[in-house]
């Protein structure tokens, strides 16, 4: 008995204390806290919190605090949709997520009934804001590119520099990672050249020997794979041991250290494809001095969460307003500066900032190409 | 001839490493008749202890490798074998004699709770190992084509088939093994002839464990990366091979293991590998119409 007692005033007190007080905006961030894409994860909540706190600091939004709700998805569709639910219960006005392609655009549906802004960090997916713009959805926004150019780019790239040697494309049949793929498909076809070997992996999986004995045979000089780190990495560790010496290309799932962690040595060359890196840009500097002195390296998606929110909170400042139909048009008619430059958006939702770059990596961290 | 030679070599060595798990589940059916789900979990289990000695060898300094291996091989598989005993000991044995679903649901909560331990203590965060055992040798050049066999491909199929031999063994010959046969024939009577049944089975789940951190250290070493949720899909597709090969049947197992490795990678490298599993999946749904108690299984003989 005075178990029960003991354990519903620890609840009531939870509840208490969980929800925010009523005068707080309140926003999330949602990616894949766990999962095999983890550690993308941290990276959005690191900027996340940065975000919320330096704008805290500075007194908030129209006079309100911001208040941080961190989500996980896993990568995974279905628990997308269970956490945007939560989210719109909760009466969360802004997510900054999701990371997944195939995340982001369910969740995309919850967030449009719901009438909540969704500007994404990370998700390239063209069918994001295709779709969204089709249905005449205003709330669904991305700071990151489209990969159909980012797929343009690897093609072209891929087209000069092994022009006439055969090359592989595979994917890991995800939306990101096929949907990329197809689109480096389409532009090394704009210059003739055809995939030696065309192949889906299971992502999961982590035997890819049979594969790339198929490469080996077909004499392949470059690997397309469009996919995530973990898989990427693997591919690069085992070619190395079948000693296929192909060069791998990725998309910008493959910005973070991990994947140094996994493929070692072999990881030397290997490609990407990702906008500009953030951290050089003047307009960031003290966000990564800042970032620095919290002993975290502001990686790959950190400073591209920061700017989500950034941009949101600028944006309701322009509209005085936080309602979706507002902060969308103020979106839409102005730049904004960011973490990322300035940056502004077109009107589908798609960001109007810089391109694609392609990265090398060499001693465990990546480096634009020079041209 | 030489790619087809290669593919062989990568089925057999991934092959090799489904056999290891597969003993577990199916020597455990031979003798309690129940699939133990939580015994990909105990893989998963022997890897990260595997990574976990082989990081703490190397801040001690022990960097022969052969004297490092053998440490971490010994440790993983005591320590990985506790876990099996526990298992057996908390959710299995308070439940013999209950009705025939009650283990199976308590396994799946076994496999869950094991699976968000590891994820809660180590994070979901994948951990690497850099290869430790490089190099290998060109088994011959054909067609244009070198094969290829690494070291520790050659140690994976051997030790495979050496802990087969051992353990089958180990059943034909030792009282152990006599024990084990009398209980999977007839628990109430082995018992009433002397035989400790309780210990029997535990000791069933030790070895089972045991071979599963094998399994582990394997795949630590062969592929350097591991999280918690590696246990699931090796479960499963270890568990498929325990049933291609006949559930109960030792030499099945291997033989299923190694059968399933060889056809996802002779499909993998001669049709487009995404229906890798389908194919994996259609050999067995056949194979089950034909022999349903798998390929080396003994029919079932309903007892009264």
């Amino acid at each position: 008995m005075r178990w029960t007692v003991r354990i519903f005033l620890v609840a009531t007190f939870a509840a208490l204390s969980a929800g925010a007080y009523a005068q707080d905006i309140k926003i999330a961030t949602v990616g894949p806290m766990t999962g095999s894409n983890a550690e993308v994860g941290v990276q959005m909540r690191r900027g996340a919190e940065m975000a919320v706190k330096d704008i805290n600091a500075h007194g908030g939004v129209l006079g309100h605090k911001l208040a941080l709700t961190v989500g996980d998805d896993a990568c995974d569709p279905k628990q997308a949709v269970s956490v945007a639910n939560q989210l719109a219960n909760a009466g969360v006005v802004f997510v900054a997520g999701h990371y997944c392609s195939s995340t982001s655009i369910p969740a995309s549906a919850v967030y449009a009934d719901s009438n909540i802004l969704q500007i994404t960090p990370a998700s390239t997916n063209p069918a994001l804001t295709d779709d969204a713009a089709a249905k005449g959805w205003i709330n669904v926004f991305r700071v990151c590119g489209r990969d159909d150019s980012q797929g343009k780019i690897a093609g072209n790239y891929i087209a000069a520099r092994f022009k006439g040697k055969p090359v592989a494309v595979i994917d890991d049949k995800s939306t990101y990672g096929k949907g990329l793929a197809d689109e480096t498909i389409k532009a090394m076809a704009v210059h003739g050249m055809r995939p030696a070997v065309h192949d889906s992996i299971n992502a999961g999986d982590s035997d890819f020997s049979a594969l790339i004995s198929k490469m080996k045979a077909a004499n392949v000089k470059a690997i397309y794979f469009g996919g995530y780190y973990r898989e990427a990495g693997l591919i690069v560790r085992q070619s190395k041991e079948q000693e296929l010496n192909a060069v791998l290309m990725g998309g910008d799932a493959l910005v973070t250290t991990d994947l140094w962690k996994i493929t070692g040595e072999a990881g030397t060359g290997t490609l990407m494809t990702f906008p500009p890196d953030p951290r050089n840009l003047a307009a960031a500097r003290s966000v990564v001095k800042e970032f620095k002195a919290a002993n975290y390296d502001p990686e790959g998606y950190t400073l591209y969460t920061y700017a989500a929110i950034q941009v949101f909170a600028e944006a309701a400042r322009k509209a005085h307003s936080i309602k979706v139909a507002d902060l969308s048009k103020t979106m839409k008619a102005n730049r904004f500066r960011t973490v990322i430059g300035t940056i502004g958006f077109n009107a589908k939702g798609d960001v109007i900032g810089p391109d694609y770059v392609v990265y090398d990596w060499k001693d465990g961290t990546y480096a634009e190409l020079k041209k | 001839m030489g790619y087809f030679l290669q593919q062989l070599v990568n089925g057999l060595t991934l092959g090799a490493i489904y056999a290891l798990i597969a003993i577990g589940y199916t020597m455990v059916y031979g003798i309690v008749g129940m699939i133990n789900f939580a015994h990909g979990e105990i893989f998963m289990i022997g890897a990260f202890i595997s990574l976990i000695f082989f990081v703490v060898l190397g801040v001690l300094g022990v960097t022969w490798l052969p004297l490092a291996l053998l440490l971490v091989l010994l440790l993983a598989m005591a320590l990985t074998a506790v876990y099996g005993w526990a298992v057996e000991r908390i959710a299995y044995r308070p439940l013999r004699g209950s009705f025939r679903l009650a283990p199976l649901i308590s396994a799946i909560g076994m496999s869950i709770f094991l699976q968000n331990y590891v994820l809660l203590v180590q994070g979901a965060h994948e951990k690497t190992l850099p290869p430790m055992i490089t190099g290998g040798f060109e088994l011959m050049q054909s067609g244009g084509f070198m094969v290829s066999v690494s070291w520790l491909q050659l140690i994976i199929v051997g030790v495979t088939l050496l802990l087969m031999v051992v353990f089958t063994a180990v059943i034909q010959l030792t009282p152990l093994g006599r024990a084990q046969r009398a209980t999977e024939q007839d628990m109430t009577m082995a018992a009433l002839l002397g035989i400790d049944v309780d210990r029997t089975i535990s000791l069933t789940f030790v070895i089972g464990a045991a071979l599963a951190a094998v399994a582990g250290l394997m795949v630590t070493l062969q592929y350097g990366v591991i999280d918690f949720f590696i246990g699931f899909l090796a479960g499963v597709k270890a568990f498929t091979a325990a049933v291609l090969g006949g559930i109960g049947s030792l030499p099945g197992a291997v033989l299923g293991g190694l059968l399933i490795g060889l056809i996802e990678a002779l499909w993998s490298g001669y049709c487009p590998s995404e229906y890798k599993d389908v194919a994996v999946y259609a050999v067995l749904i056949l194979v089950l119409m034909f022999r349903p108690t798998g390929l080396l299984g003994r029919p079932e003989v309903e007892k009264v």
